[in-house]
């Protein structure tokens, strides 16, 4: 079963916002949507697109700051005619605090 | 043999149980505790009694008849203060020991009350039961009161007391009213609905200390200072299932107590119903399954098998004029769809959401008549794909009439100023097409509108099609984005016509297809509105792209440039050395000299930005907005100061324009440059605005490029003096802000209105000139605030630029 890490409290970004997590994996952007969902992708989709924390979120989807391309926050795929995908990470909220697996340590995990 | 039964708490959820026994002739014996001096009424009527529309008497479900037949004992206004588990008895406050066979949890739930300072002042209520409902009822005209909490329970409480006649506000920690069951859109439109009930309604507002007088409250203060007096507040923001004595005497409990499929706890005598449990990991908050709990609860205790399954919730407001109903989940997500209808003119938005042609969420306001309808085919999962097209028209309305994208014209008051050059209303309009101009050209002929700058065409055209219907045929039009039929000069009309001050009143007054936009039309609405309502619309950071929203310019790495303000290209040794000085500090990689006359420091880290900003702002420097759709730079040559050349002080008219200017928005960036002389050393004739000095006074330029395209400026006018270049400037700035679409440069927007319409609006009508230039500068005391110093000093949009979390040192830690 995955395990999960609290990385802060679902009221620390604002709604529509965003906020960087670094990992060992790099850099992951958190967004809270307009409905207090929270999605956690790639922050960059290397030579393609990124910062995505920098975007415009709109309904559960970021439209790429340097690019334009749009990405869906639950799939991570890019919208529309342009092609790639950013890794999702899964999220959880509980009591208020946004938990998100700990795959994102990456080598860490099977140290332990 | 007869069952001993005790019940805990005569509330909604145990009236059940009782009735589904007896009404089955269960061979029971029951002692019913209650906390309230009373017995079973329906709680969820309190909002009509509190309004007036009904009395308690009138709500009351099980009277002392009703339990007098059933020989049920009555203990009510006492509490059962302990249980004994393993003796199977429970003790009342009295002292009373009463065995019982089985034992029945319907403690219900208490009120959150926020620790608030002053949070235990006489007149600090919730709203729960009959005596908090009778304190409301005790306040009238002349009194105040404020509201916590902008849900179903809040906004009841509200509209009942302003029905009363008493000064209600409401204040809402979250950015819409009712967020968990609404949508921004439904939100906005209840929002004016209680407005106009004279409701005073405050979002995104913090509650930070309830202040009070000789033990009494006597106002609300928010964290921003602001006083709210009143005579009542009342806290209404959520609630939390009553387990106290569940807990105390050893039975499991999470969040509510555990129940299973059968209402059993983890004690298989005990039971537990309503909004105290928690089954599967929910807890409760409305009727409907409470009463399909109950009925479970009464077959297991007559022996029968039964199991509660979890079914979808929907929601309305009791609040008379606020119809809305909203069920399922209507989160956008993956593979998820929309499907929008809104009709301004009579205040509706309806909201279905799909996914794999079901209808899986729904969200209605103003016409909620099929909810019923809607609410079915969420709970039977319905296959929607043959009714698709014409589904949100509801179940009589199949094969309807499509959204008509005209509506916001067609509910446009008749006084509405169609035409703003030459003041032309709808009426005249109207009367136009119907006295036979039946294209725009004899609109324009006849009644004059559009005849001046044009941008109201495209209104015309609705009209045109509204009024003669098929005879007219809508030329293409290009249109803001997918979410709109309007185009960028149709919308900046409705907003300022209809006074729109906020994205979702745009949205739903302008039929947007969308529940809140896209990245194309969300900065144009945000810019379209901060221009129009100076001072009074509050910016959305969330519709600005990145470098407005964290005042640097992104580069292609994801570092940042820094570009402080010189005026007119001016500095000096104390701000070169601070310059130096945080390049030397945050090792920044490139400082470079711009074109606009000023240093750029390239390569700064997101995080390094509010600090790099304070060393700055200690040197006197701000934002030089380098990243701005605003006020750039005003570029200047020496002049007479030091030049033999220069016949005018170009500099220091560069400094004072740049002065007046700085701060402002405007629909693309805006370049200016002053030269002393014809030789023109400041690259005049390629800027938004130039000036050129001569002997005789000064050249104002405007429309140039050097960008992607080139093209040099056209004189605008000369004029004699520096008050009156100065004037000019600002008054083109303002035309331009006014009437550019979103992202076109001046030469753009000229090329549309047309450079001797520019002219008729500034150099021909002194009247218009100084009007423009008087509300340009109304507007800057609105934006000439350095958002620098806001950042550095006060910490404002502090999460753009901190990481949420660093999980690469705890690498460290784990080893
Ligand atoms: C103003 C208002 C409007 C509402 N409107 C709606 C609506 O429109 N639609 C909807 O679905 N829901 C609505 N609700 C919610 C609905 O009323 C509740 O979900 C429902 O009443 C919960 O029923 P219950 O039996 O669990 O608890 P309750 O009805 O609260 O009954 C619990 C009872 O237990 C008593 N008690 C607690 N502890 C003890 C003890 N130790 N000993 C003895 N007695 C005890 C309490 O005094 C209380 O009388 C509304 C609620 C309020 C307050």
């Amino acid at each position: 079963m995955s395990q999960f890490i609290d990385i802060g409290a679902v009221e620390d970004i604002p709604q529509r916002g965003a906020r960087l997590v670094k990992s060992p994996l790099g850099e992951i952007a958190v967004f809270r949507t307009a409905k207090d969902e929270i999605f956690a992708v790639d922050e960059w989709l290397p030579g393609k697109a990124g910062p995505l924390s920098n975007g415009i979120q709109h309904d559960t989807r970021v439209t790429d700051p340097m690019r334009n391309w749009v990405f869906d926050l639950a799939t991570g795929e890019a919208q529309g005619a342009d092609e790639g995908r950013v890794r999702v990470w899964e999220t959880r909220i509980e009591e208020g605090r946004i938990l998100i697996t700990q795959q994102i340590m990456g080598e860490l995990r099977a140290a332990e | 043999m007869t069952q001993k039964i005790i019940v805990i708490g005569a509330g909604m959820a145990s009236g059940r149980v009782l009735e589904t026994l007896y009404d089955n002739g269960a061979d029971v014996d029951v002692t019913l505790f209650n906390a309230e001096p009373r017995g079973n009424y329906n709680r969820i009527m309190l909002s009509p009694v509190l309004a007036g529309d009904q009395t308690y008497q009138d709500i009351v479900t099980h009277d002392d008849a009703w339990y007098a037949e059933r020989n049920v004992t009555c203990r009510f206004g006492e509490r059962v203060a302990t249980i004994d588990r393993t003796a199977k008895t429970v003790t009342a406050e009295n002292g009373d020991v009463l065995a019982y066979d089985k034992l029945v949890f319907g403690t219900g739930s208490n009120p959150f009350m926020i620790p608030l300072p002053g949070h235990d002042l006489d007149g600090v209520i919730a709203y729960r039961d009959l005596e908090d409902t009778e304190k409301m009822m005790g306040l009238g005209e002349g009194n105040k009161a404020v509201v916590i909490g902008g849900g179903l329970l809040g906004l009841e409480a509200a509209a009942g007391m302003a029905a009363r006649g008493v000064d209600v506000t409401v204040v809402h920690i979250m950015g819409h009213l009712m967020e968990r069951q609404l949508d921004e859109a439904a939100g906005y439109l209840l929002r004016k609905a209680l407005v106009d009930k004279g409701i005073t309604v405050k979002c995104s507002a913090n509650s930070k200390e309830i202040l009070g007088e000789n033990g009494k409250v006597k106002a609300l203060m928010l964290d921003d200072g602001t006083e709210l007096p009143c005579d009542l507040l009342v806290m209404a923001v959520g609630i939390r299932p009553n387990v106290a004595l569940a807990k105390e005497c050893g039975l499991a409990v999470g969040k509510g107590i555990h129940v299973d499929d059968q209402m059993l706890t983890s004690d298989e005598n005990v039971l537990a119903v309503g909004e105290c449990v928690e089954h599967n990991g929910a807890i409760f908050g409305l009727v409907a399954p409470l009463y399909d709990q109950a009925k479970v609860a009464g077959q297991t205790l007559m022996g029968e098998e039964a199991a509660f399954v979890q079914k979808e919730l929907s929601t309305k407001l009791k609040v008379t004029g606020c119809d809305l109903f909203s069920a399922g989940d209507f989160a956008e997500g993956e593979g998820r769809e929309d499907i929008v209808f809104r009709d301004p003119a009579r205040g509706v938005y309806k909201r279905l959401v799909i996914e794999e042609n079901k209808v899986v969420g729904a969200v209605f306001y103003g016409d909620t008549a099929d909810s019923n309808w809607f609410f079915g085919l969420i709970k039977d999962k319905t296959d929607i794909a043959d009714m698709r097209e014409t589904l949100i028209f509801g179940p009589a309305f199949q094969g309807g009439e499509p959204q008509d994208p005209m509506a916001a014209v067609a509910a446009l008051a008749d006084d509405a100023e169609i035409c703003g050059c030459n003041g032309v209303s709808k009426a005249q309009v109207v009367a136009a097409i119907n006295a036979g101009a039946n294209t725009l050209d004899a609109v324009k002929a006849v009644s004059k509108a559009g005849s001046s700058c044009g941008s109201c065409s495209g209104l015309v055209e609705q009209l045109l099609s509204v009024t003669l219907g098929d005879e007219f045929v809508m030329p293409e039009k290009e249109t803001v984005c997918k979410c709109t039929d309007l185009t960028h000069d149709e919308v900046r009309k409705l907003i300022k016509m209809k006074g729109l001050k906020s994205l979702p009143a745009v949205m739903q007054e302008l039929t947007w297809s969308t529940p809140d936009g896209c990245h194309v039309c969300r900065p144009a609405l945000n810019y379209y509105m901060v221009c129009e309502w100076p001072g009074e619309y509050a910016d959305d950071g969330k519709s600005r792209f990145i470098n407005e929203r964290v005042h640097a310019n992104i580069q292609k790495d994801g570092t940042y440039s820094v570009v402080p303000r010189m005026l007119g290209g001016i500095t000096n040794p104390k701000e070169l050395r601070a310059i130096a000085d945080v390049a030397d500090k945050f090792d920044v990689p490139t400082v470079k000299v711009t074109g606009g006359q000023r240093i750029d420091l390239l390569g700064v880290k997101k995080e390094d930005l509010p600090a790099i900003w304070y060393d700055l702002g200690q040197a006197g420097m701000m934002s030089g907005q380098a990243y701005a759709k605003g006020l750039r730079t005003v570029k200047t040559c020496v002049g007479t100061d030091h030049c033999r050349f220069g016949t005018q002080d170009s500099t220091g008219l560069g400094i004072q324009i740049e002065k007046a200017m700085w701060g402002a928005w405007s629909p693309h960036k805006f370049k200016l440059a002053v030269s002393g002389c014809p030789r023109n050393c400041a690259e005049a004739t390629c800027k938004d605005l130039g000036i050129i000095c001569v002997d005789s006074g000064y050249q104002i330029l405007v429309g140039g490029a050097a960008g992607l395209d080139l093209r040099e400026t056209d004189l605008l006018c000369q004029v004699a003096t520096e008050e009156e270049a100065l004037e000019y400037s600002c008054a083109f700035y303002q035309l331009y802000r006014e009437g550019a679409q979103y992202l076109h440069r001046p030469y753009k927007w000229i090329s549309k209105v047309g450079l001797d319409w520019v002219k008729e609006q500034i150099v021909e009508d002194a009247d218009n000139r100084k009007a423009l230039a008087e509300r340009f500068h109304y507007s800057q005391q609105f934006f000439q605030v350095d958002p620098w110093a806001e950042r550095a000093r006060k910490g404002v949009d502090k999460h753009e630029f901190e990481p949420l979390a660093d999980l690469t040192t705890s690498k460290v830690a784990a080893e």
